[in-house]
């Protein structure tokens, strides 16, 4: 009896183990950029920001709870994501995102500094819950597209959005 | 103990059961489905069973009736992402993906031109990018060929085209030779943006003072000032005099009023009286004997 207790301890941990890591990040080697040179300084607040924003998303997703993407998100980004929040509180829905990777690319900064935008083929879980009962858990390999534009203090997701990987 | 066990033993089924089932392939999902369009999704069984689509872009949940294919009416899911659909049935749970693009057709334009005040005669001084979104704000990832043209003042306007690339495009422009306003145009199909970008004098080329006695003192005076293009620089400009005399030194600022800034100086024999506009300096004059 021990043996298979011990075993599901052992899997649910790694569950959790794994659900509280950080994800592994890369980013890929930028030679251009189109019209502007990105500093390093830049690029590494881009994505430490960018990422921030995955956790928000995730919290917000999992509490449904838009508020907590104020802090990383704005624009239409903002707007759409809300609107998925409160279409999941209005049906009892709860989305838990976990991501796992991220291969992210810079892609284009613009000549003005005002916008940037990165590719990330990003790995994540997603645990669908209705009504705090888990319906399933997949795994999802994804392409996303975000534009970022720069606030007072921290760069913020304006542009959120996932295409054919 | 017992109820322990069963928890965790529900655990380990609930992570391993939808591998297994998604690959039963009994829900029929299109690959992908063009933002904004009627798309239906194929169950097979019979009975009821409540159908998910969920995704950071939208979620959507209907009861379904198993056997028959399940209409989604255009516009029912119009953001562009990636989502996943579950099928519930009782005890049993079918999962697939598909993905939603954006669509092809161009709508609207995010278009941001810098500066929207920039001096004439400015290689590559004017910006212009553009993010291309369809109907339903979803960037439009599919290359598009955008125009940007940039005229409205003397001279010939300037065109470029250029291929969107991950729904973007820029382009950079010349300032043109006179002063005045400008549109800035791009497009894309049949969606446009504008932008009127002002074009004002460069810096003053030739700055040139004159002096005449005027009762105890000077009367000093600029020609009409004008950038390098001849467009008279714009009134207010501050223009500084200074006369450098024995050991002594006065300064005059004086805006430009009609192209000409005037000022009057004290009337020291001998005196240097020379003038500045910002970064450039202008002609010196000597008053008087030496």
């Amino acid at each position: 009896m021990k043996s298979p207790i011990l075993i599901a301890c052992s899997i649910f941990a790694a569950i959790f183990v794994f659900a509280s890591d950080q994800p592994a990040v890369r980013v890929e080697p930028t030679d251009s950029l189109g019209p502007r040179t990105l500093e390093k300084q830049t690029q590494a607040a881009v994505v430490r920001d960018y990422l921030q924003a995955w956790g928000s998303f995730s919290r917000a997703f999992e509490q449904n709870r838009a508020e907590i993407l104020d802090a990383d998100f704005v624009g239409v980004a903002r707007e759409k994501l809300e609107d998925t929040i409160r279409e999941q509180s209005k049906l009892g829905i709860q989305t838990r995102y976990r991501d796992g990777a991220h291969d992210i690319q810079l892609v284009f900064y613009s000549p003005e500094g005002l916008s940037l935008q990165l590719v990330d083929t990003v790995e994540y879980d997603v645990q669908i819950l209705d009504h705090e009962k888990v319906l399933t858990t997949q795994h999802v390999r994804a392409r996303y597209v975000a534009v970022l534009t720069p606030t007072e203090v921290r760069w913020k997701v304006r542009l959120f959005q996932a295409e054919p990987a | 103990m017992k109820r322990r066990f069963t928890f965790f033993l529900g655990v380990v089924i609930l992570a391993v059961m939808p591998m297994a089932l998604a690959q039963s392939g009994g829900l029929g999902l299109p690959k992908a489905v063009e933002a904004g369009s009627a798309f239906s999704i194929r169950t097979s069984g019979s009975g009821r069973a409540v159908l998910y689509i969920v995704g950071p872009g939208q979620v959507l949940r209907r009861s379904v009736q198993l056997g028959e294919p399940e209409l989604f009416a255009p516009g029912d899911l119009h953001n562009a992402g990636h989502y996943l659909a579950v099928l519930v049935s009782g005890a049993s749970t079918e999962n697939g993906a598909f993905d939603v693009t954006a669509a092809q057709q161009p709508s609207t334009l995010s278009f941001l031109a810098k500066p929207s005040r920039v001096a004439v005669d400015s290689h590559d001084g004017i910006s212009g990018v553009v993010y291309v979104f369809d109907t339903f704000q979803n960037l439009v990832l599919a290359p598009a060929q955008v125009s940007f043209q940039l005229s409205g003042v003397a001279g010939a306007a300037q065109t470029r085209t250029v291929m969107s690339h991950n729904g973007v495009a820029w382009t950079k422009m010349n300032s043109a030779a006179k002063e005045g306003s400008g549109q800035f145009v791009t497009q894309v199909g049949s969606a446009t943006g504008t932008r009127v970008i002002q074009q004002v004098p460069g810096e003053p080329c030739g700055l040139r003072i004159s002096a005449r006695p005027s009762g105890q003192r000077l009367a000093v005076q600029t020609d009409p000032v004008r950038d390098c293009s001849g467009n008279v620089v714009p009134d207010g400009t501050i223009v500084t005099f200074t006369e450098t005399y024995e050991g002594g030194e006065s300064t005059v600022d004086a805006p430009l009023k009609q192209g000409v800034a005037r000022a009057e100086m004290p009337a020291y024999n001998g005196a240097k009286i020379s003038v500045a506009t910002g970064v450039v300096l202008g002609n010196e004059i000597r008053w008087g004997r030496e």
